[in-house]
């Protein structure tokens, strides 16, 4: 195979030369850094990889989830820690969508300016500021149709000037949404409907008996989705 | 475009959705429809005092651009406070045009913001665009009788060069009353604040406040009290419930939107009413709001 | 615990925040006749432009500052033209840029905020949290 050029990059600082053409996170790999947490599907959907970076002789830092942006000559790059955000506790059945909900759980949604931070760190291109003001409003629906792209990835509240924990606020109103405004799909009843019925429950009790090493194997050769 | 540029505010949309209600219906009916901005957020409720913080102007800034966007040269608010927070960013940016040029360069993903949008209160249009003498010509159900108490609060008329009236003697809210055929009633505490915000964390604080201008307005005769503020209307009505069971002797009255008195005069939609205070008002059915969706 | 920084003098620093003349009290009181909420103060309107004018930072300890709502009663009254509001303001904000909340936000019980309006709860947390 033929060689990339090769380019200069800068993790955490340091100087590295790594082919073009490679994604954030591919660089940081070839360049020996190796991911414990913070990767996951490696494919952009999964969140786990948000990062942050600035391009040669831009001022503004940028965002991107490090499985999906390629590097180029003279970027910054380095590893986010997880956004230590957290969830509210709160038991789904037993909410109503009707009230202020969104405001009780996560009351510092009142503290928004407004000032759109948010939205320029989202790699998902969600306008997560007008999902903010829509929450604050009460407005279920139009909360769960603007973060319905989100990935949890925590950028937006990493760089919040007010502390607000976007992703979770905008998984409590789809909930809510889903739970009350959304109908029910009918393949799901029909699922559970199987599951109730038993038509797993062998299958189950197989795998829970299974001694590790079989299991391992099962798992090594399971069906996966096809990588392109 | 037919109509005005209306920036609602989130209390319009949740705790205080007779106020919008009531003030779509009447304007419908006096030929100026609000048009809501298409888009908008929280103004922030209240303006920023310190000399360096341009943060918190942001939020009402970006709604003039909106107003900006719809190429309208105004922009009517209903909620008082969302009035107050929204007139005063527009003329501190206006006044300084550093600071606008820094929060220009901030929300570098908008346009920027030229300064020439005209932030109304709903009063003024009614008081100065269309005038008492029309609205009275349009009342088919004249509040005869009814004494009403004109409560300002403070973000209608302070400071002086937001306020839509005088700062001590407002008579716009009394204007509006007599020319539904009501009896307007002024009281001393008609402009004093209410405790607004503190109703958070210093509740009796606030309910205290709110006996003061309750009783005030009823030794002055008054059988409804009106207001624009949906805070307001919030403390005073959430205090009279807690005034029903301390005292004895406490009667309760009525808190309306200045907006509900004109729809009930006007023979429109004015949102809930209480049942008792619509028949001694118009003597006969009140127009029933729609189930609104949301 | 984080403490305010005391190398300025506080009347400067309230002076910067608020914009305003200070020395341009001349104590008539006017402010502290007219404010609504003087009765739920330790110390009075007036007492607390007294104090920043003598240079006295137990008036950081009033609760004054975290009474006034800004309803801009003295404000419309001072006959010096002095925007008190503002000078509540700037001193709010010596906390509250330290992070020294006045309120704690995660402590409102579900319960609280279900009966409480967005615009109490936006204004609230403007004025009292940083």
């Amino acid at each position: 195979m033929k060689q990339n050029k090769m380019i200069k990059i800068f993790i955490m600082g340091k100087a590295y030369q790594v082919p073009a053409g490679l994604t954030i996170m591919d660089a940081m790999e070839y360049a020996g850094y190796r991911f414990i947490r913070g990767a996951g599907c490696r494919s952009g959907f999964c969140g786990a990889c948000a990062t942050i970076y600035r391009k040669a002789g831009e001022y503004r830092f940028e965002f991107a989830l490090a499985c999906q942006e390629m590097v180029e000559e003279g970027i910054h790059l380095a590893q986010l820690p997880f956004t230590p955000a957290p969830r509210a506790g709160y038991i789904l059945d037993d909410l109503d969508a009707s009230e202020n909900v969104l405001l009780q759980y996560y009351p510092e949604i009142a503290c928004c300016v407004s000032c759109n931070t948010c939205t320029k760190a989202c790699p998902q291109d969600i306008e997560v500021m007008d999902y903010i003001q829509a929450a604050l409003r009460g407005d279920i629906k139009q909360v769960t149709e603007l973060s319905f792209d989100c990935i949890q990835c925590g950028l937006c509240s990493m760089r919040c000037p007010a502390d607000i924990k976007h992703y979770h606020v905008a998984q409590l109103a789809r909930r809510l949404y889903a739970k009350s405004a959304s109908p029910t799909p009918q393949h799901l009843k029909d699922r559970i409907k199987e599951i109730e019925a038993g038509k797993f429950s062998d299958e189950l009790e197989e795998l829970t008996t299974m001694n590790l090493d079989e299991l391992k194997e099962r798992y090594a050769a399971r069906q996966i989705e096809p990588t392109t | 475009m037919k109509g005005i540029a209306y920036f609602p505010g989130c209390s319009l949309k949740e705790t205080a959705k007779d106020f919008e209600i009531s003030a779509i219906a009447v304007m419908d009916a006096l030929g100026i429809p609000l048009i809501e901005l298409k888009r908008w957020n929280c103004c922030g409720t209240v303006f920023s005092l310190t000399s360096d913080d341009l943060m918190h102007h942001i939020a009402s800034v970006r709604n003039l651009i909106r107003a900006q966007e719809m190429e309208s040269p105004e922009v009517v608010v209903l909620c008082s406070m969302c009035f107050n927070t929204l007139k005063r960013v527009s003329l501190r940016v206006n006044r300084d045009e550093e600071s606008l040029t820094k929060i220009n360069a901030f929300m570098n993903k908008e346009l920027d913001y030229a300064g020439e949008v005209e932030v109304k209160h709903l009063l003024e249009i009614l008081r100065d665009r269309i005038g008492w003498e029309q609205v009275s010509e349009k009342v088919i159900h004249p509040l005869d009788g009814v004494s009403i108490a004109a409560y300002y609060g403070c973000t209608l008329v302070r400071p002086h060069e937001v306020g839509i009236d005088d700062t001590e003697t407002p008579t716009v809210l009394q204007e509006m009353i007599e020319s539904l055929g009501a009896t307007a009633v002024s009281f001393p505490f008609q402009t004093e604040c209410c405790g607004s915000y503190q109703i958070v964390d210093r509740r009796d604080l606030v309910i205290n406040r709110s006996y003061r201008i309750l009783s005030s307005a009823q030794r002055a005769g008054a059988q409804v009290l009106i207001t624009a503020c949906p805070l307001c209307q919030y403390n005073l009505d959430e205090a009279q419930t807690e005034l029903a069971e301390r005292l004895p002797d406490y009667t309760s009255i009525p808190v309306l939107y200045f907006t509900q008195a004109i729809a009930l005069a006007l023979g429109v939609e004015a949102g809930t009413i209480p049942d008792l205070l619509a028949e001694s008002l118009v003597g006969q059915e009140i127009p029933k709001k729609e189930e609104t969706t949301r | 615990m984080k403490q305010l920084a005391r190398s300025d003098t506080l009347r400067e620093k309230v002076e910067e925040l608020s914009g305003q003349n200070v020395f341009a009290c001349y104590q008539c009181g006017m402010c502290s006749a007219g404010c609504p909420l003087s009765e739920e103060m330790d110390l009075l309107p007036h007492q607390v432009v007294r104090g920043l004018q003598l240079e006295d930072w137990t008036v950081m300890e009033s609760n004054t500052m975290w009474i006034c709502a800004s309803c801009l009663t003295c404000e419309a009254r001072c006959p010096h033209g002095v925007d008190l509001a503002c000078v509540m303001e700037a001193m709010r904000q010596l906390y509250l840029r330290k992070s020294l909340d006045h309120i704690a936000i995660d402590k409102l019980t579900t319960e609280e905020i279900a009966r409480l309006p967005q615009i109490a709860l936006v204004a609230s947390f403007r004025k009292k949290t940083g």
